[in-house]
């Protein structure tokens, strides 16, 4: 017996009850779909915080100061002013994981050119800053080394704040007041759009952090700074050796606590990568679960159609099918099922997360892993459920089959 | 190239030596809860290559269990049958659907066709079982189609046929396969009484100019007639087993009725 034929009488079994295969294909349908667009927007989600992740910066740490304590009160993070450029760069001499530095301050600015004038936040950085975030310059250059070690009244301007300031007009060269002190535009910073958050990272001017501490801030202490590693799995013994490093230059003996600390932002994207992670598991296995619904659903219905045909099946035997042609057919009709219904659900599936992904705003990711499982998965589900019927049409006793009313 | 069964087929001479069905004291006992039924109680026949047989009895007579265990459907309890000289009394259920997909051919009461398949799959269908090439099994199936008389009903869905020719289909399905043996089960028992006679010559022609084997059950004796001889059972025993005197020929019957009213024919 030829799968040809096989297929044919399949074929003309599941066409001779359309709306009945079609509803039990349903839950198939339904549970594949699912899968696709489930683990489709699982990874989309997870690319986007992949992206995310790698906007902050590469490989980065944070180091901040600690709370400060003061006559038993405690101050916010960053408020202790033990943590020093100096510290910064003995990370950057003794650490041999850490690659770039940055010490950052903070504070917010009244801008003014011409007539415009614009409120936004000015970041104390030093050169190394464009490298550690992945922030490179749109137009002129970034600020040198040099203009670090003078406090040179430089800066460098965001999208945003070039936009406000110098509408129509090439910043570069420009002299802005910054809090009245006049500042060269030096150069602007690439489009980087809003954050997680929805912060715009646009709005922003970047200033020497040194010119930041002297001139605006008159500060001798740094709240944080930006640490790029060698490497993603340099971060976690960074993250160690920097801890040890300012114990040790800070004086803190064992069982005392830090004054500072050390945020390692792989932990955030491992941790944000592992909470997707779960999220798809746990989706996709809801949606296997409406797969085995699926398949029980197929199981009714074979069960029903090898009542119907015992007849047919007595006189398939009676001209000499043998028990494993008579499963194979079954077996197969069940397979036609739910790789029809599969195939309707890897379309709709996509169907599905190309909605969804417009909806949201997520990038559109079709895993073609997800595909061949569900294909796999379907053809497993048309076996398992399947086989019991096709079995219970096999072991007939011919001659009951075939007087069957 | 000719299929080799063809030959035999085709030569309607006896090789008298070796009978078709050897029945040697056969017994069937059915385990219904704590009664046993003992359905068959020492059947012997032998039944040779060219014969038609008529087995004859009342409903309850055994008659049917004679058959499945003819037709391999089913196992003795006790005794040996022996198809075609080879013994088949202890086969397995695979090994049964072998042989009846070789050696038997079925005609049933109820056609037995299988619904929306063509005259022509219908009657491929055993070829199906054996791996014989679409082409091939086509070919034969057109073949056997054309012995019945219906080549032109190839493409005709059960459905459109009338009862008569539904049989029709039904011969042709069992003679495609060239069988040893074929086995008719009330083959007329649907069917209005010339269409009963019209059947009747179809297996009278196979019988006759292919040396066809039949076995025929019935229990009208009009029927038993057309055949060449006549075993009756009764209680699970062979009572009688004669040849048939004063034989009916079938297609003289036919010739000599009046011919189809319009009507009539209008409903076929």
């Amino acid at each position: 017996m030829n799968v040809s034929s096989i297929l044919k009488v399949a074929f003309r079994e599941l066409a001779r009850n359309k709306a009945r295969s079609m509803l039990t294909m349903l839950g198939i349908i339904i549970g594949v779909a699912s899968v696709i667009a489930m683990v489709g927007l699982g990874q989309g989600a997870q690319r986007q915080v992949e992206e995310e992740i790698a906007s902050m910066g590469t490989n980065m740490l944070v180091v901040f100061a600690g709370s400060r304590k003061t006559r038993g009160w405690h101050g916010g993070i960053g408020t202790s002013p033990t943590l020093t450029p100096e510290d910064i760069d003995a990370i950057v001499r003794e650490c041999p994981t850490v690659a770039l530095a940055s010490p950052n301050v903070t504070a917010p600015v009244s801008l003014i050119f011409g007539n415009q004038n614009w409120t936004t936040r000015a970041e104390g950085v030093n050169e190394k800053y464009p490298q550690i975030r992945n922030w490179p310059v749109a137009s002129g250059q970034f600020f040198t080394e040099g203009d670090v070690h003078t406090a040179a009244r430089v800066c460098v301007i965001g999208q945003t704040v070039a936009e406000q300031l110098f509408p129509g007009l090439d910043p570069v060269g420009q002299t802005l007041r910054v809090r009245n002190l006049p500042f060269r535009v030096v150069g602007v910073l690439s489009e980087r759009g809003q954050n997680q958050w929805g912060r715009d990272q646009d709005d922003v001017i970047m200033i020497p952090y040194t010119t930041a501490m002297k001139k605006l801030l008159s500060i001798t202490h740094i709240p944080r700074a930006y640490i790029s590693a060698i490497s993603p799995r340099a971060t976690f013994i960074a993250e160690r050796q920097i801890t040890e490093l300012l114990r040790q230059r800070h004086h803190i003996r064992p069982g005392q606590e830090d004054d500072f600390g050390v945020h390692n932002l792989t932990d955030i994207a491992e941790a944000a990568e592992e909470t997707n992670r779960i999220l798809t598991l746990l989706l996709s296995s809801i949606a296997g679960v409406s797969l085995i619904v699926g398949g029980i659903g197929i199981m009714n219905i074979m069960l029903v159609s090898v009542t119907e045909r015992t007849r047919e099946i007595g006189i398939r035997m009676a001209v000499g099918a043998r028990t494993r042609h008579v499963r194979l057919q079954f077996l197969i009709e069940s397979v036609v099922l739910s790789l029809i219904g599969g195939l309707l659900g890897i379309f709709l599936g996509i169907g599905v997360s190309f909605a969804l992904s417009g909806m949201f705003n997520w990038p559109r990711l079709i895993s073609p892993l997800a595909i061949v499982m569900s294909v796999a998965f379907s053809v497993a589900v048309g076996i398992i459920f399947g086989y019991y019927p096709a079995h219970k049409a096999a072991s007939l006793d011919p001659i009951d089959a075939l007087r069957y009313e | 190239m000719q299929h080799p069964a063809d030959v035999r087929c085709d030569q309607p001479t006896r090789r008298a030596a070796v009978p078709v069905v050897r029945l040697e004291h056969i017994h069937k006992v059915y385990h219904l809860g704590e009664v046993d039924v003992h359905a068959l109680r020492g059947i012997s026949l032998e039944v040779y290559p060219g014969e038609f047989v008529a087995v004859m009895g009342a409903s309850g007579s055994g008659k049917s269990t004679l058959l499945n265990i003819i037709g391999c459907l089913d196992r003795p309890t006790r005794g040996k049958y022996f198809l075609d000289g080879q013994d088949v009394s202890g086969l397995s259920k695979d090994e049964r659907a072998d042989i009846r997909n070789r050696k038997i051919g079925f005609v049933f009461q109820g056609y037995n066709l299988l619904r929306r398949t063509s005259a022509l799959e219908n009657v491929q269908l055993p070829l199906l079982y054996n791996g014989t090439p679409t082409a091939e099994a086509i070919r034969r199936a057109q073949r056997a189609l054309a012995i019945v008389g219906l080549q032109e009903r190839a493409h005709s869905f059960p459905n459109q046929l009338s009862g008569g020719e539904q049989q029709r289909v039904a011969i042709a399905r069992a003679l495609v396969n060239n069988p040893s043996l074929m086995l008719a089960d009330e083959p007329t028992g649907n069917l209005d009484s010339r269409t009963s006679i019209d059947i009747m010559s179809v297996f009278q022609q196979l019988n006759a100019e292919r040396g066809m084997t039949i076995l025929l059950v019935t229990h009208e004796m009009d029927i038993a007639q057309y055949a060449k001889r006549i075993v009756i059972v009764r209680d699970g025993r062979i009572v009688r087993d004669e040849p048939v005197k004063n034989r009916r020929d079938a297609a003289k019957e036919l010739a000599e009725m009046p011919p189809l009213e319009e009507e009539e024919e209008a409903v076929i």
